[in-house]
């Protein structure tokens, strides 16, 4: 804690964010903590560079007397102070780079010996704009499968395995490790070992497309036994509705262009190509951080996709507003 | 400077203009230049010696937009098309690449054909899909037997390579045994 | 004479210059024989140095004018969280514009311009080496950039990043012909690029004035020796992967596409590969302005010349091992990033003895404060902060966070607007007189540096922050409550002064151009050679070569330089020296002006841009361009004057 609160002062506070959900400054997990660690050394040796040269530059611009010029003829001459002076400070030099250079390589080492013992492992996908999320196990019937959010027991390694089915993404958790690109052709990993519960944010970090912007991802880290709670609950299939209304959401989903794209499981709709709908409405957030998870959210989701993400691939159905009320009521109970 | 300069420019420009505007447009997402599917005929016998009403602006549009001819070869992909139709050549479903249109090979018959579905197993997707894919599908559907402006398409998919570069490919024949205003 | 010596002494058959053709005379006819011809034809036929670096310089500040333009707009949306002044896709297509400006047609070319401008004039020559692929180099630079502002003007610019990482770029994601356009403009750009290098290199290293050795030369030449030979390595390599990029888009080849054993990251490699030696190719240039100026305003030589000298050799060659600092995140063998983490931090070392060796010259010297020396010290304070952020991302932990932020943004604008810019607009106001023969106004001057200064980090600085605080590049907007509102609100505010800042350093060059005091042949007292002829120099550049015997010849020969006699006035001639003593080699005849590059840019021009339409069209379109390189190239018949011989 101390050390961050050097950095955040280092920054001045008011700027910095330590306490934010998708910052590089929190440290709330190992890679992170590590980073936040390296950081403060390296602004330490690079702000006492700084200075030295800035201090030698005023000093060099307020030294007067004495001087070696064009004026006496003597503008080829050198003092003989300069040549240690240069021996001494390409010393300075090489010895505050080579300490850094050992400091990242530590950290490195590290960072790669951190998460060996992974115990949990799970596959994100990434498509233009959204985040395909599934969890491996070692019994095919307790994969669980969901997309735009990610729940993380703390202090368990967690192994992401990354691959990406259009163009080159980044997952980018700050709060809890560095990021690592998602490239189609190639597997890529990130380990991942949370060290504080809380909620947090993720985001893409490499430009794939309109919607770059809007690709967000909600991360939960919580007790070991949170999440085998939410883990159970994503198992179970959606219940079936109750209610007149999520009867007819039901009946249009299942029935029209919604079950072409999504899933949800323990329904006729088992579309691949979309996010996973089927514990939809326990998540925080609507198209991969874009709104808030609320029902006016939802609605205006439905209503006209395209105009709160132009370009995404959820077409503009062009839904009643009875239809989107019915739909919007069917997917509220999909906790 | 001679004025002559600012006048070949503009004359580039504007050719560049007429060459660009339509393959490069972006729709407006939220309402989207999407008429209706219309249940097209792909009769070419009309009483009194009359034509079959012409293909519409929107839908015409989509032909020549490379956005379109996009999304319809990633719909293509993603509703597996390919699953009958293979990549364009067929295998239950008959081929696409070629001369060959049972019912039709105009933009609004096509998109109606995948509107309606057809006899011996092609499904209807009305209702499945939103009208705007079914004609970004038609327009995939055109570009792969070469009808559309080769600027408008993309060579290849990031896919195993099934056909030769679709900007190569060559326009089938029209035949006049199949609708006019191919 | 005696009539011995009659026999023996050579015919005076060819006006020559010397004792006899010397003054005002000599002058006349130099003058004639080097002038350009009259009108339009003659305009776009010149082959004189000036002439294409003026050029050059003019165009490259048009971009950077278009290009800071977009900075507004990019920063006014980015003022307040979701914000809906721009949509995503226009937004993706300025900064696109922005980036590829002002790296592909902004920062080199302007480097390029100043070199080719200076180089002649600081070795002692009349010309360049190949003078009209010099030109050819300029028009084709003007070629690429029209395409690229046309298209986008129209609405089919690129939206795909300055750097177009496939598949994002490939044929299927990127829609229609914008990456096209893209990939082409940099083909355009590339042969500019390797053009006017080659020239320098040839003209620093065989032209320069006798007596002139390697380590008597300016370090600006040394700069610009290093910087070009490195254009000629990595040039080659961003052409190579557009050129597959391009084919992959128009024919299906599959480069880029893993599914078919071909790979994304041959893309990144390919382009990092040239894309960082690039940088070092926009900040060499500027470290010799830095040199120049430094040794004029101190009233001495820089101290320890060769440290400096070997240090832009040691830059030039290590930048070259430097490039997959770029992947770090790409999930290459961690192994193989350490290497590349050492040898980026080793890279500022011979940067950082530069920068002690400026300012022990400053510390032995008596420094005028002027307008070019406030630009040195605002780039001390500035690039080296940039410098040291480089050196944080250098380190692959740190990168793992802070690549692809804001951070970086932050880093590069610092190194690239610190480390290129205020040297540039220093060299400006140095070599403004000798440009154009007046001076620019100091007053307005120093207003406007101490504006661009403060207001740059004002506007970059709370960048750092932003990165830190999750804010990832190319966004068109952000969320609220992420502490990203307050960083981006103060760089909107910083952008708009800088962008006053530039407006009235160009308000001051318009009106010193016009109205502004007249320049003496050297009113800032300087040492180096180019201040030795009139402001602006007249055509010939030199009437008589001189003769070298110090690194700081206008201050240890003055009015008393000796010269070359011999060279023929009536026919463009170059004196050549030899490579590292510069001994008086051979005399070599130089370019007439010639209306042919042009003309063959257009012919490549209309290849280049057609075959982002069709193949044929590089089978047609080399028909053209064979003509037109045939008919520049085509022999002249040899001087009829006879020679006189040596017997």
């Amino acid at each position: 804690m101390n050390r961050r609160a050097a950095i955040c002062v280092l920054l001045a506070a008011p700027l910095a964010n330590c306490g934010g959900v998708q910052t590089a400054l929190g440290g709330e997990g190992a890679e992170g903590a590590n980073f936040v660690r390296l950081f403060t050394v390296f602004m330490i040796v690079c702000a006492a560079m700084y200075l030295i040269i800035t201090v030698g530059l005023i000093v060099a611009l307020r030294r007067r007397k004495s001087a070696l010029t064009l004026d006496d003829r003597r503008h080829h001459e050198t003092s003989p102070v300069l040549r240690p002076a240069l021996a001494i400070w390409t010393a300075l030099v090489v010895t505050g780079l080579a300490a850094l250079t050992v400091a990242s390589f530590l950290t490195d080492r590290s960072n790669a010996a951190v998460a060996r013992d992974s115990r949990l492992t799970l596959t994100v996908t990434a498509n233009q704009w959204w985040w395909d999320v599934e969890y491996h196990s070692p019994d095919a019937s307790r994969t669980v499968h969901t997309a735009n959010e990610i729940h993380l027991p703390v202090g368990v390694p967690a192994e992401v395995i990354l691959k990406s089915n259009d163009v080159i993404h980044s997952l980018w958790i700050p709060n809890l490790a560095g990021k690592q690109d998602l490239i189609p052709g190639r597997v890529t990993d990130l380990q991942l070992v949370p060290r504080k519960a809380g909620q947090y944010r993720g985001q893409c970090a490499e430009f794939c497309g309109i919607q770059h912007s809007l690709m967000a991802l909600d991360v939960t880290v919580e007790s070991k036994a949170d999440f085998q709670r939410w883990y159970q609950a994503q198992l179970q299939p959606a219940p079936p509705p109750a209610g007149s209304l999520e009867v007819a959401g039901y009946g249009y989903f299942t029935t029209r262009e919604c079950s072409s794209c999504h899933n949800i499981g323990g329904t006729p709709a088992s579309g691949q190509i979309a996010p996973d709908l089927t514990h939809f409405a326990s998540r925080r957030s609507i198209a991969a951080g874009t709104l808030p998870m609320t029902q006016a959210n939802v609605a205006r989701w439905l209503a006209d996709p395209q105009a709160q993400k132009p370009g995404n691939h959820m077409p503009n159905i062009g839904l009643s507003p009875d239809q989107v009320r019915a739909l919007t009521a069917y997917l509220g109970t999909l906790k | 400077m001679s004025s002559r300069f600012p006048a070949s420019l503009c004359a580039l420009g504007l050719m560049a203009c007429l060459a660009g505007c339509h393959r490069e447009a972006r729709q407006d997402w939220s309402k989207p230049r999407a008429d209706a599917v219309p249940a097209a005929s792909p009769d070419t016998i009309f009483p009194g010696n009359g034509r079959a009403a012409p293909v519409t602006t929107a839908a015409a549009f989509y032909e020549h937009n490379a956005h379109a001819i996009a999304r319809g070869q990633q719909l293509f992909a993603t509703m597996n098309c390919s699953g009958c139709h293979s990549h364009g050549g067929g295998g239950m479903g008959p081929a696409l690449i070629d001369d060959k249109w049972v019912y039709g090979g105009r933009i609004d018959q096509i998109a109606a054909s995948i509107m309606e579905g057809r006899p011996n197993g092609m499904p209807s997707w009305q209702g499945k899909l939103t009208d705007q894919q079914m004609w970004q599908l038609a327009a995939y559907v055109r570009s792969l037997s070469g009808q559309v402006p080769k600027d408008a398409v993309s060579a290849r998919a990031d896919e195993l390579s099934n056909t030769p570069p679709q900007t190569q490919t060559e326009r089938e024949p029209l035949r006049p045994a199949d609708s006019a205003q191919q | 004479m005696t009539a011995a010596e009659k026999a023996k002494a050579p015919p005076i058959d060819v006006p020559r210059d010397g004792p006899e053709l010397t003054g005002a005379e000599l002058q006349r006819r130099l003058a004639r024989t080097w002038d350009s011809p009259p009108g339009l034809i003659g305009w776009l036929s010149s082959v004189d140095h000036k002439d294409v670096g003026r050029r050059y310089i003019v165009t490259a500040l048009l971009f950077l004018a278009l290009a800071g333009a977009l900075a507004i707009v990019m920063r006014l949306q980015l003022a307040r969280p979701g914000n809906d002044m721009v949509g995503a896709a226009r937004y993706n297509e300025i900064f696109t514009m922005h980036g590829t400006t002002m790296m592909f047609l902004f920062a080199v070319p302007v480097m390029q311009g100043m070199q080719i401008y200076l180089t002649p004039l600081m070795v002692g020559t009349r010309s360049t080496a190949f003078p009209r692929l010099n030109a050819f180099s300029y028009w084709t630079y003007l070629a690429g950039g029209c395409l690229l502002w046309v298209a986008f003007i129209l609405n089919i610019g690129p939206d795909v990043g300055w750097f177009a990482y496939p598949p994002l770029s490939g044929p299927q994601y990127g829609i229609g012909k914008r990456a096209d356009i893209w990939a082409q403009m940099v083909t355009f750009t590339e042969i500019a690029a390797l053009a006017a290098a080659v020239s320098l290199v040839a003209t620093i290293l065989k032209q320069r004035a006798p007596g002139m050795t390697l380590a008597r030369m300016p370090l600006f030449v040394w700069a610009t020796l290093v910087t070009s030979l490195m254009v000629i390595f990595s040039m080659p390599s961003v052409a190579l992967a557009s050129g597959m990029l391009l084919s992959d888009r128009l024919v299906g080849t599959q480069f880029y596409n893993p599914v078919e054993r071909g790979d994304a990251l041959l893309w990144q490699h390919l382009f990092w590969f040239f894309g960082h030696p690039e940088v070092y190719i926009i900040f060499l240039p500027a470290t010799g302005f830095i040199s120049e100026i430094v040794a004029t305003f101190a009233r001495r030589s820089v101290v320890h010349y060769p440290i400096v000298v070997l240090s832009l050799v040691a830059t030039g060659i290590l930048a070259f091992g430097l490039w997959v600092h770029h992947m770090f995140a790409t999930g290459l063998p961690r192994v193989g990033y350490s290497f590349y983490t050492a040898a980026s931090i080793a890279v500022s070392v011979p940067t950082g003895l530069q920068i002690f060796c400026w300012i022990a010259t400053l510390w032995e010297g008596r420094p005028r404060l002027e307008v070019p020396l406030l630009y040195v010290i605002g780039f001390i304070f500035t690039f080296v902060i940039g410098g040291l952020t480089g050196v944080m991302i250098a380190a692959v932990p740190l990168d793992l966070q802070l690549h692809d932020t804001y951070f970086i943004v932050a880093h590069f604008h610092y190194v690239l607007i610190g480390g290129a810019v205020f040297p540039l607009l220093g060299a400006i106001t140095y070599w403004f007189p000798k440009l154009t023969g007046r001076m620019m106004s100091e007053g307005l001057g120093k207003v406007g540096f101490w504006m661009i200064f403060l207001g740059f980090q004002l506007a970059f600085f709370p960048m750092h922050i932003a990165g830190l605080n999750g804010m990832p590049r190319r966004v068109y907007t952000y969320p609220a409550g992420m502490g990203l509102e307050l960083p981006n609100m103060l760089s909107s505010i910083g952008s708009l002064v800088v962008a006053l800042a530039v407006l009235l350093f160009v308000v001051n060059m318009v009106k010193s151009v016009l109205v502004g005091k007249k320049a003496d042949p050297n009113p800032w007292n300087a040492p180096t050679l180019e201040w030795a002829t009139a402001c602006p120099p007249p055509r010939y550049n030199f009437a008589h070569i001189p003769m070298i015997d110090s690194r700081t010849p206008l201050w240890d020969q003055g009015k008393r330089m000796p010269v070359v006699h011999g060279l023929r006035v009536e026919d463009r001639e170059l004196l050549l020296t030899s490579v590292l003593a510069a001994e008086p080699d051979v005399r070599e005849p130089s370019a007439e002006p010639s209306l042919w590059p042009f003309i063959a840019t257009l012919a490549v021009t209309v290849m280049f841009v057609c075959s982002i339409f069709s193949p044929w069209a590089v089978l047609f379109g080399a028909v053209p361009v064979t003509i037109a390189l045939i008919a520049w190239f085509w022999p002249k018949s040899p001087v009829p004057d006879p020679e006189p011989t040596i017997s």
